[in-house]
């Protein structure tokens, strides 16, 4: 089931998630992406509900977007980690009929000139945390302790993509209902984009 | 307690006492709710009892000749089969076709809601809507219902400027886009036998007797499903109806009877 986790290294943040779409027993979908890039300096790594996941992040990435065009300068990832847990704190007390609060946890991952690469830890209920290391979904029990164990403060990409299969191998090994397939992407000075798949089956 | 239903009334004002004839004639007309313990619970079940089509069998595939589309033709309430005879796929424009899954009313109104949408937006942009967009506005339409008891499973196939396109969308508000699919009840034994036999290079005709026997499979081990299996196909030139056969036939085709060997002859007992 859903596995979503990042961490931050040196100079750059990264996040890993599953790309599975499933419905009770059935998996429609294996390639899924799951991490939306919000802007050109952040990453927003989603989990829960399909049809929230969707609806919410695409809202943010729009009002992301809209707030640069009017101002001409982007929101800083505080700043949009900030507004991100505002949309999902009032949606939580917004019960009118046929409305519920959007089931989804976040993980938002960007890249400041100032302040250089930052996690956000943000889940339904709309609590909002800076992480080094972060993770939701079934998955975290086992890549929380892992990157417990093996996260140093300021590790460079290549030992982090080793900590990242690390956690993915401990996942698919040891988590019954294991996704199969996992997407990680990136964020540094350079922008935020596509890092690698790691598939164990044929995406369908 | 009683429910004000002004807002349904369409004639001919019903006043809620019968007996007591015009006691107070600004009085709104309504009717009884049944007396139960748990309205809500009631409620769902009663929906649950006159919602149809619930056990389907429908895939799609895309491929390098364009996009298969076939389902199964039964409705069944419960154990009762209401019909064996029901269009699941539908028709929502020359290019783009939905198939039907889950209740028979949400899937064929809103797929009709669609079409609608659909040729509006042929007739403001003069050219025809995106598979991508005419998905999207289906499941903008279903997320706004979600948790109201919309129950709907479905995809749209079609071609538009951009070649061939398939996507998944369920009342959940979920909206996949792939290349191979199956809703229903029936689909974990389509997926089965699709998945086995999928390749990109099928010709068409491949293709259509894969999803035949795909739903074929399908109608045999799943109650809920069965009729006739109707293959669609979508190419450039727009979509085509291939076939539509019954599966009971489909059964004898793939395994004609065999005579039965018969192992011990009955002989008479010798004379003693």
């Amino acid at each position: 089931m859903e596995c979503v986790f990042g961490l931050v290294g040196d100079g750059f943040a990264l996040i890993a998630a599953d790309s599975s779409a499933v419905n009770s027993i059935l998996v429609h979908k294996s390639n899924e992406d799951k991490i939306m890039v919000l802007d050109s300096h952040k990453l927003l790594g989603a989990s829960g509900e399909a049809g929230d996941r969707a609806q919410f992040t695409e809202y943010i990435q729009k009002n992301v977007h809209l707030y640069q065009f009017r101002n001409g300068i982007p929101l800083t990832t505080a700043a949009a980690a900030n507004f991100t847990r505002g949309e999902l704190a009032t949606a939580l007390r917004k019960f009118c009929f046929g409305q519920s609060p959007y089931f989804v946890n976040i993980l938002l991952a960007g890249y400041d000139k100032e302040v250089g690469p930052s996690l956000y830890y943000i889940d339904y209920i709309a609590t909002l945390h800076k992480l080094d290391k972060g993770a939701f979904g079934y998955g975290s029990y086992f890549s929380l302790s892992m990157m417990d164990r093996h996260y140093r403060n300021g590790m460079s990409l290549e030992q982090a993509i080793d900590l990242v299969d690390k956690c993915i191998i401990e996942i698919r090994s040891r988590l019954v209902v294991a996704p199969p397939n996992f997407v990680i992407k990136i964020v540094d000075q350079n922008g935020a984009r596509e890092y690698a798949w790691r598939e164990s089956i044929p995406s369908v | 307690m009683k429910l004000d239903a002004s807002g349904l009334q369409t004639f001919a004002p019903h006043r809620a006492d019968p007996d007591n004839l015009y006691p107070d004639l600004s009085a709104p007309p309504s009717f009884d709710l049944p007396g139960c313990p748990d309205f809500d619970g009631f409620q769902k079940k009663a929906i649950q009892m006159v919602k149809p089509a619930k056990g389907t069998t429908t895939l799609a595939f895309i491929f390098n000749e364009g996009v298969i589309v076939a389902a199964d033709s039964r409705a069944s309430m419960g154990g009762y089969i209401s019909s064996q005879t029901v269009k699941k796929i539908i028709e929502i424009n020359p290019y783009m076709i939905g198939t039907m899954a889950g209740g028979a009313a949400d899937c064929q109104f809103w797929h009709r809601n669609l079409g609608i949408k659909c040729r509006l937006h042929e007739l403001a942009n003069k050219r025809r809507i995106s598979v991508t967009g005419a998905s999207k506005l289906l499941a903008n339409i279903l997320y706004s219902y979600r948790g109201m008891g919309l129950s709907v499973g479905t995809m749209i196939a079609g071609w538009d400027e951009t070649g061939p396109a398939l996507y998944y969308v369920d009342s959940e508000g979920g909206r996949l886009k792939g290349k191979r699919f199956s809703v229903g009840s029936g689909s974990p034994y389509a997926y089965g036998v699709l998945d086995s036999g999928y390749r990109s290079d099928l010709s068409i005709e491949e293709a259509a007797e894969l999803a035949r026997r795909a739903i074929y499979h399908a109608t045999f081990r799943d109650g809920a499903s069965g009729g006739v299996a109707s293959v669609y196909h979508v190419g450039p030139n727009g979509w085509k109806k291939l076939s539509g056969d019954d599966v009971g036939e489909l059964h004898y085709k793939y395994y004609p009877v065999v005579p039965a060997i018969v192992e011990h002859e009955m002989a008479d007992a010798p004379p003693a």
